[in-house]
């Protein structure tokens, strides 16, 4: 059956199973939202305000619900504002397929109006990207696409489509076959070096798990938890692992690295065996290179060889699917019969225990100000835990790290790889959309939400009721922070002399907005906001003062931690 | 340490750009690079020289392996292989000089390929060290101008019987 390349798009979308996309029209895509106007029953269009909020909504879709998350958008400033969330979404292996409109074949190249190279911009930023000359080739390019996003490390893909290809016409059919001979992610570990892990693993005497996003972008936090339980192996993980391991479990140490607890530092750092797993030896989580684990032998589980050995030499590599490597080595685990593991790895987890008791828990009691850490838990208790939460990047997203026990993958959203700021709102945008009955809480600060405070109008428009924690210090706390421990206390250009009143901004838009300026209003505006069915700005005042703690400085080794 | 990768990729628009992309965003060096179709037109075969520690190559081995255009990474270093750059010369060459500069050419197996009356165009073709050596002796009578391939490389065939003849296809599905 003939169709326009349009049609073939919205076509293919469904068949994809995608029933949900988040864009924002401009000239060179007026063919496609026409067409769209036709599968409007099966194909959802979330108007953004500005493109970048289309791609992290996408991207918070995609991280809550598993899926693939899209966007389509117009040429020129359209695509090129993309480049943000899709730098984004690459650095956290998140699966998108953007759209963006191009100018038509015969002007590529003449400088024509709002015209960019859209594919030469994106290249270092996206998994692969396309620029579609010929309509006939599209179907197969779209296959192509989603299964580059979703398939071996996931990432995002885009797809340049110039006016004069989705306006020609041609026979569709959606090829049901795949064939790339240059694209063969690894799945299955190689079962010699699974055997040779479970062997460093028999004979630790101090093993530690330490655990990333891979895990929960493999679904593999059962098997992990399994292991983990079983065998008695504490568990540590980065910023983009938390939920993966129940925050809950007296095995878990909390996040490693600059902001991590002091036990996670520690036992890493002591640790005989350390078990990586979907991680990638960021500098955030290593500290200085050289004292990393120095005592340790390392085993590394990771879909993407790159990661292995990049940063810290690794002794058992294991290329995989972190789910089916863990589902083999506990098979492997299994055979070696008769071990005690509780008892086995009692000393070492009583030296862990003493390390959690040393160190004087976060004190999140308010004095007359009210401390943020106090807000994310009074957030975490009344919500019961089950929410979706977004960060922003800064302060706000290490305090939610720390003091928030996420107990289940796929429920704290943030940009840890890129540290976006402008992230967290439209990704809570994108995961309610996903789970409209489900709680979704950005928590936010008051430099970042301005990054993208636009969007307010999407969560009203569709009556998505996101809500949104502003931790208000009236500053780039996290700058200001670093200007305060590293740079002569000289607050150079961190500080705001103006904050809008985010509760008349909230009116202004039409979501509600409340303030808390002392402690004891902190509970009431969290119950009020979560019992209003719409979108909602909490404005929580704190104070300019209060730091991340522990700190770990740039470039020292984890175990030189700033405690208060 | 100097490494000769051949890479295997798909004969697309943009392929090159992501090769030297990955290149200059990760800080690794290029000394040369030649591109030409195989005896497949889908298939373009890049000959790149780089150089660096064995983390590096690693790194640039498996990164080039990582982009999805990439058919086929082969680090020749270290394996048995011929390597060949040709170079286009343009040397000066009057009255006194020609007789000379026509000797030094044929000891190095070279051509003539255009003359003037001041000079001639030189087409050479060897490993490094002949390039090297028939540049140094070229050098004294004035080199107007040097035109360089860049290395191509090729894996020696198996010398036994039971390989002989057999076409080197490219990486099929696995």
């Amino acid at each position: 059956m003939k169709k326009t390349g349009a049609e073939i798009v919205f076509e293919s979308l469904k068949l994809e199973g995608v029933d949900t996309v988040f864009g924002l029209p401009g000239g060179a895509v007026l063919t496609l939202y026409h067409a769209m106007g036709r599968y409007s029953e099966e194909i959802r269009h979330i108007l953004v305000r500005h493109e970048q909020g289309a791609v992290h909504a996408a991207d918070g879709y995609a991280r809550s619900s598993g899926k693939v998350g899209v966007c389509i958008v117009t040429s020129g400033p359209g695509g090129t504002n993309t480049v943000t969330g899709l730098a984004t979404a690459y650095m956290d292996s998140v699966p998108l397929v953007v759209f963006t409109g191009q100018v038509p074949t015969m002007l590529i190249g003449n400088d024509a109006f709002q015209e960019a190279d859209i594919t030469g911009i994106t290249r270092p930023c996206t998994k692969h990207n396309y620029l579609v000359k010929d309509v006939q080739d599209l179907p197969m390019i779209i296959k192509q696409a989603f299964h580059l996003a979703r398939t071996g490390r996931p990432g995002p893909v885009l797809i340049d489509l110039p006016k004069d290809v989705i306006a020609a016409n041609t026979d569709f059919s959606y090829p049901s076959k795949l064939k790339m001979r240059s694209y063969n992610p690894t799945y299955h570990g190689h079962p010699g070096q699974i055997k040779r892990a479970a062997k460093l693993i028999t004979g630790a005497k101090k093993p530690l798990i330490y655990a990333g996003g891979g895990v929960i972008l493999s679904n593999a936090s059962k098997e992990l938890t399994t292991l983990a339980q079983k065998l008695s192996i504490p568990v540590t993980t980065t910023l983009m692992g938390l939920g993966c391991f129940p925050g809950t479990h007296p095995l878990f140490l909390g996040m490693l690295g600059m902001h991590g607890s002091f036990q996670a530092n520690m036992a890493v750092t002591h640790c005989d065996v350390l078990i990586a797993i979907g991680a990638r030896f960021d500098d955030r989580v290593t500290g200085k290179i050289e004292s990393f684990s120095p005592h340790s032998k390392k085993i590394h589980i990771d879909i993407d060889p790159t990661s292995i050995s990049k940063n810290v030499p690794v002794d058992i590599p294991i290329v995989g699917d972190a789910r089916i490597i863990l589902k083999t080595l506990m098979k492997c685990l299994e055979e070696e019969a008769g071990h005690d593991w509780d008892r086995k790895h009692a000393d070492w987890n009583n030296q862990i225990t003493g390390w959690k008791n040393n160190t004087a828990p976060q004190d999140a009691s308010c004095g007359p100000c009210i401390k943020p850490q106090y807000v994310i838990e009074k957030i975490d208790e009344i919500t019961r835990g089950d929410a979706i939460i977004t960060t922003e990047v800064g302060q706000n997203q290490m305090w939610t790290a720390q003091a928030f026990k996420f107990t289940r993958p796929r429920t704290l959203l943030t940009s840890g790889g890129l540290g976006t700021m402008g992230y967290g709102f439209p990704a809570a945008i994108g995961a309610q959309v996903a789970f409209p009955d489900k709680t979704v809480i950005d928590i936010a600060g008051d430099g970042s939400i301005q990054m993208n405070i636009q969007e307010l109008a999407t969560a009203v428009q569709y009556n998505l009721p996101v809500k949104v924690a502003i931790l208000n210090n009236h500053c780039l706390g996290m700058v200001r922070q670093w200007q305060q421990l590293f740079y002569e206390q000289k607050y150079i250009q961190s500080v705001f002399d103006v904050v809008p009143d985010f509760v008349k901004l909230a009116e202004a838009y039409g979501a509600l907005g409340l303030r808390a300026t002392k402690p004891e209003e902190v509970e009431p505006v969290i119950r009020q906001a979560l019992a209003t069915p719409k979108p909602v700005f909490m404005d929580f005042l704190i104070d300019q003062n209060e730091c991340v703690y522990p700190m770990v400085p740039a470039g020292a080794a984890l175990t030189e931690m700033l405690l208060v | 340490m100097r490494h000769v990768i051949s890479i295997l990729v798909e004969n697309e628009p943009g392929v090159l750009s992501r090769v030297s992309a990955l290149f200059s965003g990760r800080g690794f060096n290029i000394e040369s690079l030649n591109v030409a179709e195989t005896l497949d037109p889908t298939i373009s075969r890049m000959t790149l020289i780089t150089t660096g520690n064995e983390q590096i190559i690693e790194q640039i081995i498996k990164q080039l392996n990582k982009l999805v255009n990439v058919i086929k990474v082969m680090d020749l270093t270290g394996s048995d292989f011929v390597d060949r750059e040709m170079i286009l010369v343009r040397v000066r060459a009057e009255a006194t000089s020609r007789a000379e500069v026509l000797r030094i050419l044929e000891i190095f197996r070279g051509r003539v390929v255009d003359v003037s009356p001041k000079s001639y165009t030189l087409e050479i073709t060897g490993d490094e060290k002949k390039i090297q050596a028939v540049v140094e002796l070229l050098t004294p009578f004035g080199i107007l101008e040097i035109v360089r391939t860049g290395k191509v490389a090729i894996i020696r065939a198996k010398k036994d019987s039971s390989h002989a003849g057999k076409l080197q296809e490219p990486k099929s599905e696995s």
